[in-house]
């Protein structure tokens, strides 16, 4: 033991030695240089959040402040006077920081101690520094197409690498296939390529991808992992939700290639922008794919919460690669966020009018074809007598019915009992109650929905009584028996701008009792002198209760009046509230103190030019998918804790050409990147490559990288002629085993889809949360409960077992089978065939011997045992039986399940 | 010495006088806990990589495998374990509002009535502890577990309970228990998945998958779920048509091709891919062997009431046994329909929980008795329970009377039993009130048992994090103390 230790000793200063002769003089980069050091020793004890001795590091003002023993941790330009240089080179092991673990080494001591010297100045961390135009470095070889290129030789040559060959044309072809639009390409389109010998082909080729809508669809997958989309609510029941009208929104916007800042701002804040489309209300069914939970007993209010906290952490994810997640609880331990921004940033999310129930309210409802007629009429009529925005106004009034104003918001209520547990979310009310609504504008109102539900039997009648119980009458109604909650007008007369409302409830029935969902304030149409004025309202009335094919939940703000007031949570508790708190960004993003006002104003400052993290972090997302990883490893995390990025310039060079001269074109970011001769390059492994750079981090070569749970599916399905070429609609359900949907409460079915439903691509397939497709779930595939910034790809068994004994996978080894099977030539021929059907080129001699010998074995045996070819196949020709098992080993090798 | 024990010794040198001192505040246990973790750490070059399962485990197990038996909808500790003589007395009288003030439940509204045990207790075992008449085997082994009465838990509805008490967190998207323990130690058999989740009850657990799911860990950790009907994993069986000489044939063919083209591309995780199918070859032969009950003697079989081609607790039992046996780590059970509120017969104390506590009452008394004679049970823990307890009170759902007796959900206190794995036999911990609303004694939180838990497989549950989003998760998220009582 003794001579280890020795050794060990000799070895750390022969290190020291080297270290200290290689040390130059210039003047210390605080991010390059001491951060790394304080991040990795120091942060733990003493950062923002535990400050220990009353020392933190987060922030400079800490750090040259007094501490709790009266020394000053950092006297800046005064070494000997900063208590941490002489806690670090501490003698006595009580004293020595940090505290019971490795000491510093003397270089690092130095580089702390020199920077002090030179002032001890502060540098924000890298991504929040606004990036400067890198220069492109110069490159002396015949290599690069592009920019990209320069900057990616630049590292390759300070480690020792050069460039790989490029990929033989057969192999890239197919690359580039899967990489842009997801899917292989077929035996002809890749002799296509081959046989045009334009020196243009693969631009040519790259442009064709990226305008095939195809391209939408593959790219869907990786922002719906974002997005945490799925087709049901999670959590227990876990029962469906209709939303794949926001998928196929995705998948538009991104086959039109519509700017990543539009594409921003629209899901965040589409139905805050003046006059939205119907596509902008969908577009912010983004965050209405957080969980809803319909669990027996559950409070709404908990559950709305929480929903909410998803949305703040989901946003500073996507766009700012921050993880506001850990503030909810304290101020954030690394990064300059404090928590009361956390509850700053939780405001604009605060105010929207959903609420955990089963309804999903507020909803994009969508009528046959027969009530939208009627609709069109009506939006006619207001556009011939005022203009298309009112009467856009009015149509998505009838389609989303909000913001109503609900239960949760009444101000007063005498005699009712709230239900507001998970499958509910209404007021009964009885003879003699009342609901109060505090202060509502009546200027351009003249109409009140009531949406109540009521038995048959009884009769209720409702006052509605302006400023007091006992206050003049200003509208009357009826309590009829509905069917379910309707929508019944009260019409209101009154000179009030704005009074106190008081819903009086009476009937002479004691056993009186209604169910009442909320009000909706009816505003005037834009003329009352029109003839046809009382049937429009008519029509109105109707079209309020019309019935719907299809809903959307969507994101509406409450009703002016009725706005929430965000109060922060104590240690993160939602019953525990402390101080009253306004929508805004951390101070660490908003120097100036700008003023935020809501969802619209946040989405615009995201994509604003002067926001330079999310260029950065959106291109980075991009780079990662076509790459396997990203030049920031850690794409969820920008921050200090975050890896640091592998080509800081680059990063810079593609995020300003994203957000400014490409104006946030994401086909432009993507084209530059496969353009590129360090996207060409061929994965081919050398063993100099490897031995420098096992993890591929400076790219002398094209990463190998397994393909996505979707695309292993699609690839099957493409290459046999089975992939249905249908796009957009509600999701579908492919042959999946019995049995694996057990939910409790619920008995939604996995009801097998018929026809190409059954061949669809993957991002298609119906996902439930709590019990997910199998085979995409084994090939670590998202659950989407959360978002999600990257899949971490493994390798277990259970994989191997999906590729190999699905029935999906033998369907379609059976499909290209029946194929193969039919052409004219021997066995090998067909083993050949076989493999350039599914690998897309030409099979080398020792693969070929390797099959065909496969084929010949399991023909013999299948001529044993007929009965077990005819099982497989079901057909007696032994021929089909034994291809089909040649084709499944194919699709089962490396090679298939990777993109060379 | 051997090397383990001398690595020990090294890694105590390390310790200053100063540590020597802070940990000794906690007792000697805390310096074996905690004074081995210093090295790692001190070559650990940066945090931000992914936690080195290797160093696991962080000291000497007592416990090498895990076997949860979690009846999911919760089971009524008044019925079944904690006696309350006192409760009986004022049954039927309106409950105290200073019980339910600034109290949320699931169901009860109003003012309930409370509801005394309706099954009689007796002492058992030479520790004389009480069970009730509803567990007559049970009552045979109470020398060799642990009973646990104060346990309590922060979540008052099924889902949000059964992840709290599995993940550490109620709101989904947290790796479970078993992700954690097979991510940290592996597996000890390569032909079997290391975490393995067997179902009875008829239905899966309100938590849904997401209470064996891998959260943000890699997915190979989720817990792998035997079913029911068709193949015990899915896909394990080969398509009719193709038998296992044909698979064998064609995997040899696979790999070969595998073999040039990792000569091609040089590429190592190519030859990853050719032990994966190679494994994938293994399970295939394992997997349906591993499940078959008809492999046991009869006199085993009847032991645990287990019946063939049946899907029941008691073949659930068994089959955790012999999974366990092949060195599963982590074998996860749920049993279905605890959920006692009095809404329906099934649903009732008097009928439902006496059938289902018959239906699990002979099986798990016989887990414990063969691991036992096995000499398996001193390092497989078993831990059985539900994921919170059921109120003093009667339910009475929108103020009304039920139709049959039954009790609400409920956070304050329940009880579950531990055995094995370095727990003590014959023990009881914590006490309740006189009704057994409140623990008044030794309160045990969820996060307390997972740390116990982990505590037993020589993991200190502070040191076992995953770095995602930016932050270093625990499967105790902050919280959570090694319930040291209750150790050997």
């Amino acid at each position: 033991m003794e001579l280890t230790s020795f050794k060990l000793t000799n070895v750390f200063i022969v290190i020291l030695i080297v270290l200290l002769t290689s040390c130059k003089e210039d003047k210390i980069n605080f991010n390059a240089q001491v951060r790394p050091i304080l991040n990795k020793n120091c942060i733990s004890c003493h950062g923002g959040v535990k400050q220990s001795g009353g020392f933190g590091l987060v922030f400079r003002e800490n750090a040259l402040a007094e501490t709790i023993n009266g020394k000053i941790g950092v006297v800046p330009g005064y070494p000997e006077k900063s208590e941490m240089i002489s806690r670090i080179a501490h003698k006595d092991p009580e004293m020595i920081m940090p505290l019971e673990r490795e000491p510093l080494s003397k270089e690092d001591i130095k580089t702390l101690t020199k920077w002090i010297e030179q002032g001890a100045e502060w540098q924000e961390h890298w991504a929040y520094l606004k990036p400067n135009e890198p220069e492109v470095p110069e490159i002396e070889l015949d290599w690069g197409n592009n920019q990209i290129d320069a900057f990616v030789y630049q590292k390759m040559k300070s480690n020792n690498l050069s460039p790989n060959e490029e990929a033989n044309p057969y192999d890239l072809v197919r690359r580039v296939y899967l990489d842009l639009i997801g899917l292989p390409p077929t035996t002809e389109q890749i002799e296509a390529f081959i046989n045009n010998t334009s020196d243009t082909r693969y631009e040519t080729l790259v442009d064709a991808l990226l305008d095939s809508p195809k391209y939408g669809e593959h790219w869907a997958s990786m922002w719906l992992d974002l997005a945490r989309y799925a087709d049901s609510k999670g959590y227990e029941a876990d029962r469906g939700r209709q939303i794949w009208r926001y998928r196929d929104w995705v998948i538009k916007a991104l086959n039109e290639d519509m700017p990543f800042d539009q594409f921003t701002i629209e899901q965040l804040a589409g139905d805050l922008l003046p006059n939205p489309t119907k596509d902008q209300l969908i577009a912010t069914a983004f965050h209405r794919n957080t969980l809803n939970n319909g669990e027996g007993g559950t409070d709404n209010e908990e559950y709305r919460i929480s929903a909410v906290i998803d949305r703040v952490n989901t946003t500073w994810e996507i766009w700012q690669s921050t993880t506001m997640g850990c503030v909810q609880c304290h101020s954030h331990p690394y990064d300059p966020i404090t928590q009361d921004e956390f509850y700053k940033s939780f405001a604009f999310f605060n105010n929207t009018s959903d609420w955990d129930v089963p309804t999903e309210h507020p909803v994009y409802r969508e009528f046959d074809s027969i009530t939208q007629i009627e609709l069109d009429g009506i939006n006619k009529w207001i556009s011939n007598i005022s203009s298309e925005t009112e009467a856009n106004k009015w149509t998505n009034f009838i389609h989303i019915q909000e913001p109503k104003i609900r239960p949760e918001d009444f101000n007063e209520t005498k005699n009712t009992i709230h239900h507001n547990r998970s499958g509910q979310d209404y007021m009964l009310v009885y003879n003699e109650s009342y609901v109060k609504l505090k202060d509502v504008g009546l200027d351009n109102i003249d109409r009140i929905y009531i949406n109540y539900n009521q038995g048959e039997k009884i009769k209720g009648n409702l006052l509605v009584k302006a400023d007091s119980l006992n206050g003049s009458v200003i509208g009357e109604l009826k309590l009829n028996a509905t069917r379910g909650f309707e929508n019944v007008p009260i019409k209101i007369s009154t000179t009030s701008k704005r009074a106190d409302l008081f819903f009086h409830f009476k009937s002479t029935d004691k056993d009186y009792q209604c169910s009442i969902d909320g009000f909706l304030l009816g505003e005037k149409l834009p003329t009352n002198k029109n003839e046809e004025y009382a049937n429009v309202y008519t029509k109105i009335d109707q079209l309020l209760n019309a019935s719907y094919r299809y809903t959307t939940p969507v994101m509406v703000e409450k009703q002016k009046g009725f706005s929430r007031v965000t109060q922060m949570f104590d240690r993160g508790n939602w019953l525990v509230k402390t101080d009253t708190v306004s929508a805004t960004i951390p101070k660490l993003f908003n120097p100036n103190n700008d003023e935020f006002k809501n969802r619209l104003d946040l989405a615009k400052w995201l994509v604003n030019e002067e926001n330079s993290l999310t260029g950065r972090v959106i291109a980075n997302r991009f780079w990662s998918k076509i790459f396997g990883k990203g030049i920031v490893v850690t794409s969820e995390d920008f921050g200090t804790l975050g890896d640091k990025p592998t080509h800081p310039k680059l990063l810079d060079w593609l995020a300003n050409r994203f957000s400014k001269e490409w104006n946030w074109s994401i086909k432009k970011l993507l084209r530059t990147i496969v353009l590129s001769d360090t996207y060409k390059q061929s994965s081919v492994i050398s063993e100099d490559a490897k031995a420098k750079d096992p993890y591929n981090q400076w790219l002398a070569r094209s990463p190998r990288v397994r393909l996505s749970a979707e695309q292993i599916r699609d690839q099957a399905l493409t290459v046999s002629g089975l992939l249905s070429n249908k796009m957009y609609g509600p999701s579908v359900m492919p042959p999946q085993p019995d049995g694996v949907w057990t939910v409790v409460y619920n008995d939604d079915q996995w009801k097998t889809s018929k026809g190409e439903d059954a061949y669809r691509r993957g991002l298609y397939t119906y996902l439930r949360r709590s019990s997910p497709y199998p085979s995409f779930i084994s090939f670590d595939a998202s659950e989407r409960e959360t978002c999600l910034s990257r899949r971490i790809n493994t390798n277990t068994p259970l994989q191997a077992l999906i590729t190999l004994n699905d029935p999906v996978y033998f369907d379609a080894a059976i499909n290209l089978a029946q194929q193969v099977k039919s052409i004219e030539g021997n066995k090998k021929a067909k083993v050949d065939l076989a493999y350039k059907k599914v690998m897309g080129k030409k099979i080398t001699k020792e693969k070929s011997k390797i099959l065909s010998n496969l084929l010949v074995e399991t023909e013999a045996y299948y001529t044993n045992n007929k009965e077990e070819a005819f099982e497989l196949v079901n057909s007696e020709n032994l021929e089909l039986a034994s291809l089909t098992v040649v084709v499944n080993a194919l699709m089962n090798m490396d090679e298939f399940l990777v993109k060379n | 010495m051997d090397l383990y024990n001398e690595a020990q010794k090294r890694k105590l040198e390390f310790t200053t006088r100063r540590h020597f001192l802070k940990q000794c505040t906690t007792g000697l246990g805390g310096i074996a806990l905690s004074s081995l973790i210093g090295p790692q750490q001190l070559f650990a070059s940066n945090n931000n990589t992914v936690f080195n399962a290797k160093n696991l485990p962080h000291f000497l197990p007592k416990a090498k495998r895990v076997i949860y038996l979690h009846m999911a909808g919760a089971p009524s500790q008044l019925e079944l374990f904690d006696y309350k003589p006192e409760l009986q007395k004022l049954h039927d009288l309106d409950c105290p509002k200073s019980l339910l003030e600034g109290k949320r439940f699931a169901f009860i509204q109003g003012i309930p009535k409370m509801l005394g045990p309706q099954f009689n207790f007796k002492k058992y075992g030479e520790s004389g502890t009480y069970i009730s008449d509803a567990l007559p085997y049970f009552s045979t082994i109470v020398d060799d577990v642990s009973i646990v009465k104060s346990m309590h838990t922060d979540e008052f509805n099924h889902a949000p309970a059964q992840l709290l008490l599995q993940t550490g967190s109620a709101r989904s998207g947290r790796p479970s228990m078993g992700a954690w323990v097979t991510y940290g130690l592996g597996s000890e058999n390569d032909n079997l998945p290391g975490y393995m989740v067997l179902v009875s009850g008829g239905k899966n657990p309100s938590a849904g998958k997401n209470a064996w799911g891998s959260g943000f860990l890699p997915s190979e950790y989720q817990g792998v779920q035997c079913r029911n009907s068709g193949d015990p994993i899915l896909y394990v069986s080969n398509p009719n048509g193709m038998s296992r000489d044909i698979r064998k044939k064609s995997l040899k063919a696979i790999n070969d091709i595998n073999k040039k083209q990792h000569k091609e591309f040089n590429d190592d995780e190519t030859l990853s891919r050719i032990s994966q199918y190679e494994m994938a070859f293994k399970m295939q032969i394992s997997v349906p062997d591993v499940m078959d009950v008809s492999k046991e003697p009869d006199y085993i079989r009847e032991m645990y009431g287990a019946k063939q081609g049946e899907t029941s607790f008691a073949n659930n039992c068994l089959l955790a046994r012999r999974l366990v046996e092949q060195g599963v780590r982590f074998v996860q059970l749920y049993d279905w329909g605890w959920d006692m509120h009095g809404d329906s017969k099934a649903g009732s104390l008097n009928e439902g929980l006496r059938a289902k506590s018959k239906e699990i009452d002979k099986p798990m008394t016989a887990l414990v008795k063969d691991l036992k004679q096995r000499g398996l049970l001193d390092d497989t823990l078993i831990v059985w329970g539900g994921e919170f307890g059921r109120t003093p009170m009667r339910e009475n759902r929108e103020g009304r009377i039920m139709p049959y007796y039954g009790r609400d959900h409920h956070t304050e206190a329940y009880t579950i039993w531990m055995a094995g794995g370095g727990i003590k036999g014959g023990f009881s911990y914590g006490e309740t009130d006189e009704i057994g609303y409140y623990g008044i004694k030794d309160r045990v939180h969820i996060h307390d048992l997972q740390a116990t838990i982990l505590n037993q497989l020589g993991i200190n549950h502070e040191k076992f994090t995953y770095n995602f989003q930016g932050r270093d998760f625990r499967l105790t998220d902050v919280h959570g103390r090694v319930i040291k009582d209750l150790l050997v």
